[in-house]
């Protein structure tokens, strides 16, 4: 058999009706375009979270109320009242805590912020001094808050650079401006560095005000959203979660563990939490990328019978001139897999665009997995050969005679 | 009756078509012989059978009883793929539907038979071309069949039923769906390739062009009603070289 001339000559059947071509390859080029841009987004998502968690300090813990069930699945924590000013402070002085280098206790809210001519809705985030270190905060021009700030109840705001841009004007000088929360008017006395971030993790869309202006001049709220931790190094995570918690318990007089009124969480968990969903979520979707590739695949055998009873005829004709079994099976294959493989090729070049543009739109990097391109290729030839089989078959066993009778 | 220069021997064949309950005798034991380079034309009103010959002598179907010995091998005792090997090597078909495919050239058409025989595609090339030119087409190579007349296209099978040089020739209405004078120039070819040595059965219900033929059989019913040579043969009008 010569394989060229019947490669060649498949070729030239599927370009005449080009239409057909097209349409019988949609099914494949959509299976296939959606594999790899969801397979190049999940490692994305995947990619960016972690980089964004790390930049928030790896010897981060972070004590939130509300507990924590089995899978790790946080429970509204909006509600919860149980962390105060003085679980902070005992930290920081009980000796029972050894492991424990900084303590930065929060208050945080989403709430709205107006200048005169503008407005924003951002997190607005009562702080102590040592959040800046905690969490790499750095600061750009002015100063961040100091702890005359805090003990003063002092009326003003560090603002991040999207609140800037947001609520100034890009690059606009800042410092001195006043500002307006919840009714009272703070003044800008410093603008942090930028680090990046998009959406909900977004950490440049933040204002830090002092944490007793925060607690009682802005929100009147004597409770804590969170307390960050930073344990001496990151081998002492572990004994830093358990001392932290013990002096916890005692201190909210519960007896074991599981009554908890409060979690605690490493940057690793967070981490592992992240990556759990998003690799859930990843696998969601290629499962619906698998089934679309199913449905191409049926379109591609519904197609191809459609091919082998138009073409009884020339069939017949191939076998009274000499064509075997085996040479109409190959023809009838070469045609399918031609048309499946072609399918893969497009939507690995619209699967590749669709990530490059999702990367422009949103933060996440632009990741070609050459893994899923290999797999595509493979996997498009496959049902190719799988769901061309049954129609070249039924090509390759139609009897000559029968088949140049046909009309 | 038997000679060694048999090309084909059919000894008491039966051909039974069974359908649901219906069983149709389309050939009912009928037992001939054809010698190398004989011009046989097979003749027989509507349903008598011929075109079930036709598809027996050219290993396209297999009898229901009795044999088929085509130069040397015994037809009946071959499975699928042995069967097309012997239509590839043995036997040239000529349709009464010239039976090309569709939009593509007359040169690909002649050489496809080459391609399932394994052929190279230089010799199919040289092969296709010199046998065009003998069907007077050399200047038709690149036509695709929708461009080419029905006398033309009809004269690309020929072309293509040649080249593999085989045992017979198998016409079956060869001129049924072309003009007059066409017709003629086919039958101008048929008798330039019996000169030659060739061997070649015609099927068709018109005299005139049965007349062409060195010998004349009759079928009716399944059966041989008459055998024997045509006293007149004629000689086509035209020939393209
Ligand atoms: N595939 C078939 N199934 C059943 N009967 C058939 C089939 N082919 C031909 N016949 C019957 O066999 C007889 C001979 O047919 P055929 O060889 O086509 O005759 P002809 O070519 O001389 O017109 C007819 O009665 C026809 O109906
Ligand atoms: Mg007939």
């Amino acid at each position: 058999m010569d394989y060229i001339q019947l490669f060649w000559e498949s070729l030239g059947t599927l370009t005449l009706n080009k239409t057909r071509t097209f349409l019988a390859i949609l099914g494949i080029v959509i299976g296939i375009g959606s594999v790899i841009a969801l397979v190049s987004l999940g490692q994305a998502t995947q990619q960016s979270v972690s980089s964004q968690i790390e930049s928030l300090g790896a010897n981060l813990l972070t004590v939130e109320p509300g507990s924590t069930s089995e899978n790790g699945v946080r429970g509204a924590a909006g509600g919860r009242t149980t962390l105060t000013l003085d679980d902070a402070k005992a930290i920081m002085s009980s000796s029972q805590v050894t492991t424990v280098s900084r303590v930065s206790p929060e208050v945080s809210r989403r709430t709205q912020v107006t200048t005169g001519g503008s407005n924003t809705n951002t997190q607005v985030v009562g702080v102590t001094p040592d959040y800046a270190i905690v969490h790499k905060v750095t600061v750009d021009s002015g100063n961040f808050i100091t702890q005359r700030d805090v003990d003063e109840m002092a009326k003003v705001a560090v603002i991040g650079p999207q609140v800037v841009t947001d609520l100034y004007g890009d690059g606009a000088d800042v410092l001195g401006k006043t500002l307006r929360i919840n009714g009272q008017t703070l003044i800008v006395t410093g603008v942090t560095a930028s680090k990046g971030g998009s959406g909900f993790m977004n950490q440049d869309d933040i204002i830090y005000v002092p944490l007793t202006t925060a607690q009682k001049v802005l929100f009147g709220q004597n409770y804590l959203s969170s307390i960050a931790l930073e344990a001496k190094s990151a081998d002492v995570m572990v004994d830093a979660q358990d001392q932290v918690g013990y002096l916890l318990l005692a201190r909210h007089n519960l007896k074991d563990p599981t009554q908890a009124d409060f979690s605690i969480m490493s940057q690793q968990d967070i981490l592992n939490m992240a990556s759990s969903t998003t690799g859930m979520f990843t696998s969601l979707l290629a499962g619906i990328a698998a089934i679309s590739l199913l449905v191409g695949g049926i379109g591609i055998m519904n197609i191809m019978l459609v091919t082998v009873t138009e073409r009884t005829r020339e069939i017949g004709l191939r076998k009274a001139l000499g064509a075997k079994k085996k040479t109409i099976t190959t023809q009838f294959l070469t045609e399918s897999i031609i048309l499946t493989f072609t399918g893969g090729v497009i939507g690995a070049i619209l699967g590749i665009a669709a990530s490059f543009v999702i990367s422009k739109l949103t933060s996440f990097p632009f990741i070609i997995s050459l893994k899923a391109i290999l797999l595509a290729f493979v996997v498009s030839g496959g049902i190719g050969i799988i769901f061309g089989w049954y129609p070249a078959q039924r090509a390759s066993n139609l009897q000559p005679i029968e088949a140049l009778r046909y009309e | 009756m038997k000679n060694n220069n048999a090309i084909i021997q059919v000894d008491h064949l039966s051909k039974i078509y069974k359908t649901e309950a219906v069983e149709t005798t389309a050939l009912s034991d009928i037992s001939f012989q054809i010698d190398k380079g004989e011009f046989v034309a097979i003749m027989g009103p509507s349903g008598s059978g011929k075109s079930t010959l036709m598809h027996i002598l050219g290993a396209l179907d297999l009898p229901t009883t009795g044999t088929y010995i085509l130069d040397g091998e015994n037809v009946g005792k071959l499975n699928d793929d042995e069967l097309a090997d012997i239509r590839n090597r043995k036997i040239g078909f000529v349709f009464q539907a010239y039976n090309l495919l569709p939009r593509t050239t007359a040169l690909k058409n002649v050489m496809l038979p080459m391609m399932y025989a394994g052929v190279s595609l230089e010799d199919r090339t040289v092969k296709a071309e010199k046998y065009l030119k003998m069907v007077g087409l050399g200047d038709r190579m690149g036509h695709t069949s929708n461009q080419l007349s029905g006398g033309q296209q009809q004269r690309v099978a020929i072309a293509r039923a040649l080249v593999m040089n085989p045992s017979i020739l198998l016409a079956d209405e060869p001129t049924g769906n072309i003009a007059t004078i066409q017709a003629e120039e086919v039958m101008a070819i048929f008798q330039h390739l019996n000169g030659e040595g060739h061997t070649i059965v015609m099927i068709t219900h018109e005299p005139d062009i049965a007349e062409h033929a060195k010998r004349i059989m009759y079928i009716r019913d399944g059966k041989i009603q008459k055998d024997g040579n045509s006293h007149k043969q004629r000689k086509a009008r035209r020939f393209v070289s």
